[in-house]
């Protein structure tokens, strides 16, 4: 039997923003967090080098730089008044953080301590700025735990290893969602006035990914079923240093404290595409050069990947060389990056103080996502009409504050500031509103159909096969480098794979922790998120940030400055929205 | 390489007690043991049921029994645990079997709860952060790093032994409190952690500190709470 919950407020997803939120919106109502993980497992645990806040610790910085740089670093596709408030709220939000009891790293005095991270500039100097606050090579982490360990504190309602299968949308209003509880595998009906969703990435459509398991878009795309757009899907980082084969992420804090990359001929070549910012330029441009190395086939031996070198005689001459006074020892980039060190010497053997270690880029990071206002509200269509009693915060959301191409740190600051703003405006909702009706029984019984479905399903496809297809398609003909051709053949092929997907079987019919029914569920999921992205990459005739074509190299800002949005409603439609451009006008991205 | 993985199995659904089941696949031999539970589970039987995510060591969800020893699946490998091309896998020790590798997390998570895994500090906020030296944060940052994966507390014998012992990851997670000079609620935690299931349980076997996938020197850690106890101080 299914069983019925009420609360005034409901978060979906426990990580970073799902936890902020959770913990403003259950000061004044009633609140619940449901996720399909223990919150302590979310993805937000794994970010590594900082977030990022001009608080001007150890050199001057201001608020208006970090903006200027997030949307410079976006290439000019970031909607400007939302960057303005993240980057002055981030200096509050990492005090507040530090409050709760985050240990930060320390300066000297006892403030919290700053390093550099790629595209983040003195806008005077245009050399690097100490901006990036961080615990170690653990700050993720220790957001995610201060966040729990406060919602402990506070006592809030957590429904953990729950998955939640549909939001109930309808008229433009959303009054809850369905789950179903993966120790029993019964439905849950959740009836809210207010759903906030935070559920984070869906980089798991890729082979080679620094993302979890888990984020295979599951909200996103049943938002999608439920007739809402998403919005600059085209757009996904790809990260220079994910461990070669493995994808795992090696933090841009390496280079933070001064590694660099090498190539085959032993050359620190991005001293050649950025000589300004060298191997601290964003993400999106260093992964294009570490390809277009290997392409003119100055790889490592002639393969597919390059080094990143972070011993620390290598650090210091090239200090040297940069006229940098700063030095590094062994111990020094022990303390500062000891789980990325770790992560080499485990997974590839190589230790990185004696060694260069071997990276090649890895799919990383959403800019795309669930469209939502300033204040997290999620929007129906391009023309700002938002869904009454919808939210969205954090990785799954396009505010759209990275625009084409997120900086590191960004991420953190994100789900910071918006699920704050998030949290507060559904509690002032859920206040003055009232529940509306709902038809319990028909939410559940098409909760349960979804995964019906699947469990009875009388073919002969393997859901596995078809998820290691998708992600080397789309790791082939969507990744980096992109062409129309390629991204048409990728489209096709996608279409065949959900067509395939309609004829699966899985092995496990029950229902207690039948992860075997829920990973062909999410791969449902991976296969129409795969869809709109290869849609609106065929879109975009030009290059921007992440998204880079090779039939359209230069960026358009005539035709392509704005915003995509895409509707699934049998077939997929395409709309677009303006880019909001407050103070910074759009120029030649040069680092 | 071809490896031989022996697991234990339990469906609730079906089974009345847990049994063992091999299964042999192809596998590189730097890849993790989760890699080839995968590959069982994704090539052989899609019923064998386990928890993952992240994949490389930090979400903490894939604490299991390898080879007799606590690890994260994700982060042992299998050139290295291999022995004559078999791998043992169970559920780790001491918490209730749900099904296959997943054991229930409540009770390990009530003990995290009961110790208050949260900064207790009453004054009122300065305007910008608390101040905080490089050696008081150094004091504690060992115990900061605890992802709560239950591999030292389902490796000690006292919590085998007597459920209701509040383990190593509770008394990790006090300390990590207790020793931070921001927070004001060490007595209090000194005060449950004195209770006849808290600290003194220990026997200083050092499993957990063998345990640890993240390396904490779990065993010292427990070790200073107790001090603090006899000594009446923080230090």
């Amino acid at each position: 039997m299914p069983q019925y919950h009420q609360f005034d407020a409901i978060v979906v997803g426990a990580g970073g923003a799902g936890l902020m939120a959770a913990l403003h919106a259950s000061r004044s109502v009633k609140t619940a967090v449901i996720s399909k993980l223990y919150p302590t497992r979310s993805h937000t645990g794994t970010a590594q080098g900082g977030i990022s806040a001009a608080l001007g610790n150890l050199e001057e910085d201001h608020w208006e730089w970090h903006a200027y740089d997030t949307i410079k670093g976006g290439d000019f596709l970031c909607d400007q008044d939302a960057v303005e408030i993240m980057c002055r709220e981030a200096i509050d939000a990492v005090i507040e953080l530090e409050h709760m009891g985050l240990p930060f790293d320390r300066t000297p005095d006892g403030r919290i301590a700053q390093r550099r991270f790629g595209g983040h500039t003195n806008n005077i100097t245009k050399k690097p700025v100490m901006r990036a606050c961080h615990a170690a090579d653990r700050t993720g982490h220790m957001i995610l735990q201060t966040l729990y360990q406060q919602c402990i504190k506070q006592n809030v309602t957590f429904f953990d290893e729950f998955q939640v299968v549909d939001v109930l949308v309808e008229n433009g209003v959303c009054n809850g969602v369905v789950a179903v509880e993966l120790a029993t595998g019964e439905i849950h009906v959740f009836h809210s006035k207010a759903t906030l969703i935070a559920t984070g990435g869906f980089g798991k459509m890729w082979k080679v990914t620094s993302n979890a398991h888990s984020l295979t878009g599951d909200l996103p795309a049943a938002l999608l079923r439920r007739g809402l757009p998403l919005e600059d899907m085209e757009f996904f980082q790809f990260h220079p240093t994910g461990i070669y084969k493995l994808g795992i992420l090696l933090s841009e804090a390496a280079r933070g404290e001064g590694a660099v990359f090498i190539n085959g001929k032993g050359e620190r070549f991005m001293a050649r595409y950025m000589p300004t910012l060298k191997d601290l330029a964003p993400r999106d441009i260093c992964s294009r050069c570490i390809y277009q190395e290997i392409r003119e086939g100055r790889g490592v031996d002639g393969k597919d990947y390059v080094y990143l070198d972070f011993r620390p005689e290598v650090i210091n001459r090239y200090f040297e060389e940069d006229g940098n006074p700063k030095r590094v020892d062994a111990h020094y980039l022990e303390q500062k990056l000891p789980d990325i060190i770790e992560f080499a010497r485990v997974y590839l053997g190589v230790d990185p103080i004696t060694q260069p270690v071997p990276i090649q880029p890895t799919a990383h990071y959403a800019m795309g996502g669930i469209p939502t206002t300033n204040d997290a509200e999620v929007l129906a269509d391009e023309t700002g009409r938002i869904v009454e009693g919808l939210y969205a915060a954090g990785e799954v959301a396009c505010v759209s504050v990275h625009g084409a191409n997120r900086l590191g740190t960004n991420s953190l600051v994100d789900l910071v500031v918006f699920g704050k703003r998030g949290g507060v405006r559904m509690a002032e909702y859920a206040k003055q509103a009232s529940f509306r009706p709902i038809n319990y029984d028909t939410a559940a019984k098409e909760g349960a159909a979804q995964l019906d479905r699947i469990r009875n399903n009388n073919g002969t496809e393997r859901p596995s096969a078809i998820r290691k297809e998708l992600q080397a398609l789309m790791d082939d003909k969507v990744g980096v480098y992109r062409t129309g051709a390629g991204l048409e053949e990728a489209l096709d092929h996608i279409r065949d794979l959900q067509a395939r997907f309609r004829r699966i079987r899985i092995d496990d019919k029950g229902y207690k922790w039948n992860t075997d029914l829920m990973e062909a569920w999410e791969l449902g999921n991976l296969l129409d998120l795969a869809e709109v992205t290869a849609y609106s990459a065929l879109w975009r005739q030009e290059s921007r940030g992440g998204h880079y074509r090779e039939d359209y190299p230069y960026r358009d800002d005539t035709n392509f400055l704005k915003h995509s949005m895409v509707w699934k409603d049998g077939k997929l439609e395409i709309r677009s929205k303006p880019v909001r451009i407050t103070r910074y006008p759009p120029e030649e991205r040069k680092y | 390489m071809k490896v031989t993985l022996k697991i234990k199995r339990f469906n609730p659904e079906v089974d009345k007690k847990p049994h063992w089941e091999s299964y042999t696949v192809d596998v590189e031999p730097t890849d993790r043991v989760l890699d080839a539970l995968h590959e069982v589970k994704w090539s052989i039987d899609g019923t064998l049921a386990l928890r993952r995510s992240c994949a490389h060591g930090i979400c903490g969800s894939d604490a299991m029994r390898i080879n007799g020893r606590n690890m994260l699946a994700c982060k042992a490998l299998v050139k290295d645990v291999a022995k004559d091309g078999v791998i043992t896998v169970e559920p780790i020790l001491g918490l209730p079997v749900v099904k296959d590798l997943i054991v229930d997390m409540a009770p390990f998570f009530a003990h995290y709860r009961a110790i208050m895994p949260y900064l207790v500090n009453n004054d009122p906020p300065p305007e910008r952060e608390r101040l905080q030296s490089p050696e008081d944060r150094a004091r504690y940052d060992d115990t900061t790093k605890c992802i709560l994966c239950a591999c030292c507390t389902t490796s000690c014998p006292s919590f085998w032994a007597r459920g209701e012992y509040v383990g190593p990851a509770a008394i990790v997670q006090a300390h990590r409190f207790i020793f931070d000079s921001r927070d004001q609620a060490a007595e209090e935690r000194l005060r449950i952690l004195s209770e006849p299931d808290g600290v003194w349980r220990c026997r200083t076997v050092f499993n957990c500190t063998e345990a640890c996938p993240r390396g904490i020197q779990v065993t010292k850690a427990i070790g200073e709470v107790k001090e603090a106890l006899r000594t009446g101080v923080i230090r």
